[in-house]
């Protein structure tokens, strides 16, 4: 059996939050006795993921996303369990782990502002020890690859956001690292732009067998790109699986879009009990359960006049939305 | 720990240059923000002061335009950008790198002083066309040697910041311990006056302390005036080395408790 390239077993995290009540009564208080308690934002997890996969992390705000992704690159160290990424401690932060990782924050920048990137590719070259020659060489290649081989020379200040996302994933990605942490690594930007980056990924792992673990709010990152999810509620793992298993799980509807024939008809369909999702004149949708699929719709065509009709599966979107909302997966 | 070679140098002084390099109208002002040992002169001189302690008003003069000339090329400011950093989370990038961020802000100095020495050679050109008088070029050898003990006086400056920059990990505003020094540093490091001038029960124990080291000391040097050498050096080596490895074993702890705030 192929070994995990990153191994974790029995993970917490906590962090001491100090809390103010408001007035200028709470903040004498606070003056004076400061009230501090732990938070367990990451609680006893277990997951192993093997080299080349690629795995979504899927929560609401605050589930602890993020802050597992910091404990597995060696930003932040763990309050408990045993991990390993690549054989190594991440939170030891030796030299030849941190050359085969590389942690990529939507919100957050490496690039020199006032300078090219192309300054800054350079220097993370030398950084990473990699030589001029080769360095020059990857740059090329990966900006070929991210279309960005214009704005190599313009400061990065004047660069478009989708531009300087290319940028980042360009200096993140120089020292062709075999674990990629990306944490909501397309925020901010354009459909095209993020349609970009997706298909840069794929590539990129299609290529180097990278491992890629991602957090991000644009499901469509998620659906496109990651076979595997870990559904993270409330710091916990709620669920660890394929994502099409996932969906089937918490989605055993269907939706089927009626065109009616006649007014009347839509007005009647309307009134009849079913569960209905949108209505436009003629064109009501309903959803129903997938195991009365056909039941439902023989007692459609007996009652009413069916000029055309879709079944389709419920958008992804909104079944991701209700998972980040409800408790339980 | 530290993971440094020649390349790592020299390409992060280059980048830090052409970056300093895009803001030399700010540095040609912090450059003339640091003429605080020339108003000092005026003061010594107008008033007689410099009979007190038997320096001639020549030397005095010498004296403050080394002290200009030390303050520029050992002014350090790190604990207020790793702050920002580290409060904002932008230190996260780094941290994951192999190289200490420090090196970054240690190389971003020296990137500033460079950029700072055109500026304060035109400074220096200013104050001999209205001091002709005290217009003097120290030998090789002595100018070498404050050369060296400038940025050793940097180093130390460098190595308490960090230690002071470290503190983020823990207090989020470690820079407010850092304006607790700058009083002892701005009256005991010569920046006022020079420490000779200072009352004897001062000077007993003052240059057990790292601050006549700052600046006193390499401009004692560069403007010939009498000062202990040996003496001199081995402090600020001594000092050095008492302070890397606080800094070593502080940012070690640091790191520990960072929790990447803001990102």
């Amino acid at each position: 059996m192929e070994e995990n390239i990153i191994q974790v077993e029995n993970l917490s995290k906590s962090f001491d939050i100090s809390s103010k009540e408001p007035g200028l009564k709470g903040t004498l208080k606070h003056f004076f006795k400061r009230e501090t308690k732990s938070i367990e934002v990451i609680k006893n997890i277990n997951f192993g993921i093997k080299k080349g996969e690629i795995v979504g992390f899927l929560g609401a705000n605050g589930a602890g996303k993020t802050t597992i992704l910091k404990i597995l690159c060696g930003l932040i160290h763990p309050s408990q369990g045993r991990l390993s990424v690549a054989g190594n401690l991440p939170y030891k932060r030796r030299s030849n782990f941190l050359k085969n990782i590389t942690l990529i924050m939507g919100q957050k920048q490496q690039l020199i502002w006032d300078l090219p990137p192309i300054e800054s590719f350079y220097l993370n070259a030398a950084i990473y020890d990699i030589e001029k020659f080769e360095a020059k060489k990857r740059i090329k290649k990966l900006s070929d690859m991210l279309e960005i081989e214009k704005e190599l020379y313009i400061p990065v200040r004047k660069l478009s956001l989708g531009q300087r996302m290319k940028s980042e994933l360009l200096a993140a990605l120089i020292h062709k690292p075999n674990i990629l942490f990306l944490d909501e690594p397309t925020l901010g930007l354009d459909i095209n732009a993020q349609r970009n980056l997706r298909k840069f990924l794929q590539i990129y792992n299609k290529e180097t067998d990278a491992t890629i673990c991602l957090t991000s709010h644009y499901m469509k990152d998620i659906t496109s790109l990651c076979k595997r999810v870990l559904c993270i509620h409330e710091g916990c793992l709620t669920y660890d699986g394929r994502l099409e298993k996932l969906l089937k799980k918490i989605s055993p509807v269907k939706d089927i879009l009626i065109i009616c024939k006649t007014d009347k008809d839509a007005k009647e369909l309307s009134n009849s009990g079913f569960n209905i999702k949108n209505q436009n004149q003629k064109e009501i949708t309903i959803t129903i359960k997938k195991d009365s699929i056909k039941s439902t719709l023989n007692n459609i065509f007996n009652k009413f006049e069916i000029e055309d009709l879709y079944i389709n599966e419920p958008p992804v979107d909104e079944i991701i939305g209700d998972i980040l909302v409800k408790e339980k997966v | 720990m530290f993971n440094l070679n020649k390349n790592k140098l020299i390409t992060l002084l280059k980048v830090q240059y052409s970056n300093m390099l895009e803001y030399r109208v700010e540095i040609a002002l912090w450059a003339i923000s640091g003429i605080i040992p020339f108003f000092m002169l005026n003061i010594w001189t107008n008033n007689n002061l410099n009979e007190s302690i038997n320096l001639s008003n020549v030397m005095l003069s010498r004296y403050f335009l080394s002290a200009f000339f030390v303050r520029q090329f050992s002014v350090v400011w790190v604990v207020f950008t790793f702050e920002e950093d580290a409060l904002l989370g932008k230190i996260s990038p780094y941290l994951i790198q192999p190289l200490n961020p420090f090196f970054r802000y240690f190389a971003q100095h020296i990137a500033e002083q460079i950029t700072r020495f055109p500026f304060a050679i035109i400074i220096a050109l200013i104050f001999f066309l209205i001091n002709p008088e005290s217009i003097w070029i120290p030998n090789l050898s002595l100018f070498l040697l404050a050369c060296f003990s400038t940025f050793f006086s940097f180093l130390i400056q460098f190595l308490i910041q960090s230690i002071i920059a470290c503190f983020c990990f823990w207090t989020e505003k470690a820079s407010s311990i850092e304006r607790l020094l700058f009083i002892p540093t701005l009256f005991l490091s010569g920046l006022l006056a020079p420490v000779i001038s200072f009352p004897e029960y001062v000077k007993s124990w003052i240059y057990l302390t790292p601050f006549p080291y700052l600046i006193d000391f390499p401009a004692n040097i560069l403007s010939g005036n009498n000062t202990n050498i040996i003496s001199g050096f081995f402090m600020q080596i001594f000092w050095i080395s008492v302070l890397f490895p606080i800094f070593k074993r502080t940012w070690s702890l640091g790191t520990k408790k960072y929790t990447a705030m803001g990102s």
